[in-house]
């Protein structure tokens, strides 16, 4: 599946909620299902430090393709750390570049993409594509 | 026993104060707002938002320079202000009332030109451990640059100062004491009387952060003998943009200018310049006018209806929050001082209060998450943060039972 892909059918699955509280409900649900990130991986140096809530991210770069692992030390941004991780994982360093992350806006989310709410997930993002830029230098030299 | 509706009110007509602040009326998310962060900022009633209009409608022209009608009528209104505000805080002189931007700007005035004039290397500050960093960074600045100390006086479990710490600090290397009258973050209220005459027994001046004070409780500078006194506009139901430093008129007199610029001088040649009397020393440039015009109608608000009616009331609200707060297994409560104002701060079992905040947000409920500025604080709590109801005599015991509700679905919703 492309990115896009991916994010349209996240898109899909959120049309199915009547109200905000199934909506939350599920990416609670999400935040709390899934395992993250390995426990070696959550360092300071992996940290990226938002305001209010704080996100750890790792990077493995396999077979020419970017694999992610995130936590979130708040619920809600976990929820939706996990599935920014789900749509840009196992994709390559330009697919990932050249992604524009739409999905958080259409979900009704993008309070989370403000840059006064820093909550750590637009910061992540950053981080992400940063990763997916520093390979592609790497893997064209 | 706070069921009674009556018993909080206060004598006061609730319904009626709230059409006053037209913002009240507004929906969030399909639910009427339920405004609890009163401690990052009020919500202002008509009349300043009138006020403000008409000066720009009416009268606007810059102030203390103009011969014409309108500079003269906008320098009155402007000045009027400030005899508003010397006469609620009870300065002695009006030019003892210096406009700033705000509280932070107040302290950092004084971080600078008193630290000029009096910090030597080797001297030291106090401040507290529930400071806001507005009232740590200016002196952490002024330290470095002055080779000075920064000493802080402990707090308890409860958040309260731990006064005999605060007698050990005092010594002959404490230039200035500097605590907040309210913290912002827990709601406790400070034995300032009692530090500043502690204080004062070594000739030491004190500045007092009044941002979280000045709406909720009465102060009088004489009475107090305090040395500096800082406080916003827009946490007192006036505009953003205007604060107040008040400073006693021996200090202010003694420290050199905080900015250069027009107004502050009186003299100006490229050699030399000499500086204007006070308090136009302190006010370089042109102010802000309409929002000082605002300030003043606000304390008028405040004045109709009386702090010690507003104190009655408030303290009804917090009470009735906590014993409605009280009710939900998982809440513990940030900040259990005897003497509290303003603020209620909690955490909910393990939720992060970010989690909390945002699902009280989509039931309409505003109320502030995270460390409040006080990241020291929080380090000693050892939380990451809280979520922190605040109040104003316009909230009512609905919009609290709401907030309780609507903690108990975020409870239920993060499991």
């Amino acid at each position: 599946m492309t990115i896009d892909q991916k994010q349209d059918e996240i898109i899909q699955d959120f049309e199915l909620f009547d109200d905000w509280m199934e909506k939350y409900e599920y990416i609670i649900q999400l935040g709390k299902d899934l395992p993250m990130i390995h426990e070696q991986y959550k360092t300071d140096e992996n940290l990226i430090k938002g305001c209010q809530s704080r996100v750890w991210l790792h990077a493995d770069y396999k077979d020419g393709k970017l694999f992610f692992t995130a936590d979130s030390d708040a619920l809600i941004t976990k929820g939706l750390v996990s599935m920014v991780v789900q749509v840009l994982s196992e994709h390559t360093p330009q697919e990932i570049a050249d992604a524009n992350i739409y999905f958080v806006n259409k979900i009704g989310l993008q309070s989370h993409l403000s840059p006064t709410r820093s909550n750590g997930l637009l910061s992540m993002l950053k981080q992400m594509k940063m990763y997916s830029v520093a390979y592609l230098s790497k893997t064209l030299q | 026993m706070f069921n009674d509706t009556v018993s909080i009110s206060a004598g006061l007509d609730i319904q009626k104060i709230r059409e006053d602040f037209p913002i009240l009326q507004t929906t969030v998310f399909g639910h009427p707002l339920v405004y609890f962060d009163n401690a990052a900022t009020t919500q202002k009633p008509l009349t300043v938002l009138n006020a403000m209009d008409e000066y720009y409608k009416e009268y606007n022209s810059n102030v203390h320079r103009g011969v014409h009608f309108l500079s003269q009528k906008a320098t009155d209104a402007f000045e009027v202000a400030r005899r508003k505000v010397q006469a609620y805080i009870n300065a002695k002189h009006e030019h003892e009332v210096i406009i700033t931007k705000g509280t932070t700007e107040s302290i950092n005035l004084v971080a600078s030109s008193f630290g000029k004039r009096f910090i030597k290397p080797g001297d030291s500050i106090i401040i507290s451990g529930m400071e806001h960093h507005s009232n740590i960074v200016p002196w952490q600045i002024m330290c470095e640059d002055r080779g000075a100390t920064l000493k802080v006086i402990p707090i308890n479990s409860k958040g309260e100062l731990l006064m005999d710490e605060f007698d050990a600090l005092l010594d002959d290397t404490v230039k200035l004491v500097a605590v907040t009258f309210v913290s912002n973050a827990l709601g406790t209220v400070n034995p300032v009387k009692e530090i500043i005459e502690k204080a004062h027994a070594f000739d030491i001046p004190v500045l007092i952060d009044a941002a979280q004070a000045i709406q909720h409780i009465g102060i009088d500078v004489q009475f107090l003998d305090v040395d500096f006194l800082a406080f916003s506009g827009h946490k007192m139901y006036g505009p953003t943009g205007v604060g107040v430093l008040y400073g006693k008129e021996k200090w202010l007199n003694e420290m050199p200018p905080y900015q250069g610029g027009g107004e502050m001088i009186k003299n100006v040649s490229f050699e030399k310049s000499t500086y204007n009397i006070l308090p136009y020393k302190f006010e370089a440039g042109t102010p802000n006018v309409t929002e000082v015009i605002g300030l003043g109608v606000a304390i008028d608000y405040i004045n109709d209806i009386g702090l010690d009616t507003i104190r009655e009331r408030e303290h009804g609200l917090i009470n009735y929050t906590i014993s409605g707060l009280q009710t939900i297994d998982e809440l513990r409560f940030i900040g259990e001082a005897k003497e509290r104002a303003s603020a209620v701060s909690f955490l909910v079992g393990n939720h992060h209060p970010f989690d909390v905040g945002e699902i009280l947000d989509k039931q309409g409920i505003a109320v502030r998450t995270g460390h409040h500025c006080t990241q020291p604080l929080m380090d000693l709590f050892g939380i990451p943060g809280t979520v922190r109801a605040s109040f104003a005599f316009y909230n009512t015991e609905e919009e609290i039972d709401k907030l309780v509700k609507g903690v108990k679905k975020a409870v239920m919703l993060l499991g």
